[in-house]
């Protein structure tokens, strides 16, 4: 076991092809750390770098206290699983299995031990003398996932380890590897592009964009306070809302003005986390608020005025627990590279939709109610915010805005 | 399931209840089948009968006492043992060199880019200029340069025409092995890195195994082509290092008159090897060929 360091890691392809710009980032002993971002942002190409599949560019690469920068693969005591799990095709289970073991000159009966002992944690006792082709997507990624454990490295590395599974089996492997890496503790770099994976797994998370490190926290604290708009923006399903609003300095306190008039009371809750919003008055931010914090502002009739906004109910969506609604309201949609490039990951129709909205200076907002909504398709909606839930971020920058 | 279909669509279509189509099919197929096995028929039964029996009209189609003579004569009396010696040993080391030197050329550019993108294109680029076109130039090379300035006699050598071979064998090698490769996903030789492999034990236990059928097929080729060249073989081997087919044309033309019957003897002979090459490569060959198509 060992903790993993990168050090101003750079990644340049031949082509001049930036993948990573100055990474730094210490991962604890033991620590399960998930990489996110849409694709393209380097998390893989990191990920490949500590592997030694990749040629590191620039800074320092360290597992424990060695550095492994010019180390081939197989002496940096790593294991990995792969996306598509590359498991060896002409080889058995078993034979896949004892793959890295037999290549260490292990003992015959240690090597059957340690394969029977993995295929029974992983279901596999069955599988063994089959080949690969033969197994279901499931059973395949288990054999990946055995042929890491089973040398009990130092670090694991795990490239979207679940992308090809069916949204159950995918779910069901999540809380697998979960338990797994709580029973066997060893560092973990876990590579995802789904948030819910990376909120649910990681210890910490390292939200990456275009090679760049965004920010590292704990799934909460990613939540909470992320750190710029990207970061909202990607954490969270469904997505944060933004919209453009302009600050206000009433006697009182503060208040954020959009659209046709509309205002919302910035609570003290919020002030704490922006000290420095009453500074901004006069000029625009942008506002964001997530999903589940709006609701209709029916079901809480103790609801302040000033924490309300109206919007035009167009979509409901009932899940069973909640209704997602979709409304819109007046004021102006945030298209920054970070919103579009958010809006792409999820498709490019919202692209489009988010152009028409900019033109017709509407935004569209989601909202998670309770069931017992009362919102009608088609008319308009008080909706409340709920406490201290606005967060405001710095138009230029994108970076939220705080001290 | 596929009878039923069939059989519907010639009822409704053409409104007969004959299967034309089948009947039609079979009708292509036996007409494709007696170009092919009649001549092959001829020689089988030629190279068995005796002499009188061979330019017979009508012809015999079976002669009444078979005889093994014409054989004892090709192999014996004309140069049908040196040939056959001489085709095995210079096909057998084509392709060994063809296989080895292709599939290694093939890995590199396959996994480390070597050469560019086009490289593996300009390979198989060279199977559209015709071998005559080169005969000359090669023939003089063969025949006084090597020695004069390298001190190599090539000319009716052996290693003359496995060098030759080699070269020729080698774009079609390469360009099929290029295929295989890169349609092998990468992964399974970095999961081998990662897994405790040096990069030649990466390519010795995964990618080699994996790419066997695909070494097969192009293997198949390269045999095939060194078994049955003829063009640069009549050029520039005269008298030791004779192949099976110059040693055949040898019989037609020889001023002893047309030796049918032994001509067709050693015609026997040859199809021999590729006989069984074929039945043992058969699988392999189909999966090999459809890759280097799909994926060329």
């Amino acid at each position: 076991m060992a903790q993993v360091t990168f050090e101003k890691i750079r990644k340049v392809y031949p082509d001049g092809t930036v993948a990573v710009k100055e990474l730094s980032l210490e991962i604890p002993d033991g620590e399960l750390m998930v990489f996110v971002g849409p694709s393209g942002c380097g998390k893989t190409t990191a990920l490949r770098m500590v592997a030694g599949l990749e040629q590191i560019s620039g800074g320092e690469i360290r597992i424990g206290d060695e550095v492994v920068n010019n180390l081939p693969p197989r002496e940096r005591d790593i294991a990995m699983v792969f996306q598509n799990y590359a498991l060896y095709p002409h080889k058995s289970v078993y034979e896949n299995l004892s793959f890295p073991l037999k290549l260490r000159k292990m003992e015959k009966s240690e090597i059957d031990r340690r394969v029977q002992r993995i295929a029974q944690i992983l279901e596999l006792e069955e599988q063994l003398p089959r080949r690969p082709r033969q197994l279901s997507g499931g059973q395949r990624q288990r054999v990946a996932m055995g042929r890491a454990m089973i040398r009990e490295p130092q670090v694991y590395l795990m490239d979207e380890p679940l992308s090809n599974l069916d949204a159950k089996l995918r779910t069901q492997m999540r809380a697998e590897i979960g338990l797994l890496h709580k029973e066997i503790g060893v560092t973990t770099i876990y590579v995802t592009h789904d948030q819910v994976e990376a909120m649910t797994l990681g210890e910490r998370v390292a939200v990456m964009r275009k090679g760049e490190l965004q920010q590292v926290a704990s799934p909460q604290e990613l939540y909470t306070h992320p750190a710029n708009l990207f970061v909202a923006g990607f954490i969270g399903s469904p997505a944060m809302n933004f919209f453009e609003g302009k600050i206000e300095v009433v006697d009182d306190g503060l208040m954020v003005a959009f659209g046709d008039g509309q205002r919302l009371r910035v609570d003290d809750a919020e002030r704490d986390f922006a000290p420095v919003l009453a500074g901004t008055a006069g000029a625009s931010v942008i506002v964001g608020v997530r999903p589940e914090h709006l609701e209709d502002a029916a079901l809480i009739p103790e609801t302040p005025s000033d924490r309300r906004l109206r919007g035009l109910v167009r979509l409901r969506e009932l899940l069973g627990s909640e209704m997602v609604v979709h409304f819109e309201v007046e004021a102006a949609p945030v298209m920054t590279a970070e919103t579009r490039e958010i809006a792409a990951d999820v498709d490019a129709s919202t692209l489009t939709e988010l152009d028409h909205m900019r033109s017709n200076r509407r935004t569209s907002f989601v909202g998670r109610f309770g069931v017992a909504t009362q919102a009608v398709e088609g008319t308009v909606a008080e909706i409340a915010v709920s406490a201290g839930s606005l967060r405001f971020f710095d138009p230029s920058t994108g970076a939220r805005i705080t001290t | 399931m596929r009878k039923s279909r069939d059989q519907a669509r010639v009822r409704t279509v053409e409104g007969s209840p004959f299967h034309v189509g089948r009947l039609l099919r079979w009708v292509v197929v036996i007409v494709w089948l007696a170009f092919l096995i009649v001549p092959l028929y001829w020689v089988a039964v030629a190279s068995i009968k005796p002499q009188e029996d061979l330019l017979t009209s009508p012809p015999v189609w079976w002669p009444d006492n078979p005889t093994s003579i014409h054989f004892d004569q090709a192999l014996n009396k004309f140069n049908g043992w040196k040939g056959l010696k001489n085709s095995l040993l210079i096909a057998f080391t084509t392709t060994i060199f063809a296989v080895i030197i292709g599939t290694a050329a093939a890995y590199s550019m396959a996994r480390f880019r070597t050469g560019g993108k086009h490289l593996s294109f300009w390979f198989l680029s060279q199977r559209i200029l015709p071998p005559i076109a080169i005969v000359i130039p090669i023939f003089l090379l063969f025949s006084r340069y090597s020695e004069e300035w390298f001190g190599i006699r090539l000319i009716d050598t052996q290693a003359g025409l496995i060098m030759l071979y080699t070269v020729f064998a080698l774009p079609f090698t390469v360009w099929m092995m290029y295929a295989y490769f890169r349609q092998m996903p990468v992964e399974l030789e970095e999961a081998a890195l990662v897994d405790g492999c040096s990069r030649i034990q990466a390519l010795v236990k995964i990618a080699w195994p994996l790419a066997a059928p695909g070494v097969i097929s192009a293997a198949a080729f390269a045999f095939i082509f060194a078994w049955t060249e003829f063009l640069f073989a009549v050029v520039l081997a005269r008298t030791e290092a004779v192949t099976l087919p110059v040693a055949l044309a040898g019989m037609v033309t020889s001023f002893q008159g047309n030796l049918y019957g032994e001509a067709s003897a050693l015609t026997m002979v040859s199809l021999i090897p590729s006989l069984m090459l074929g039945i043992l490569v058969q699988r392999h060959l189909v999966r090999g060929l459809t890759l280097g198509a799909v994926r060329g």
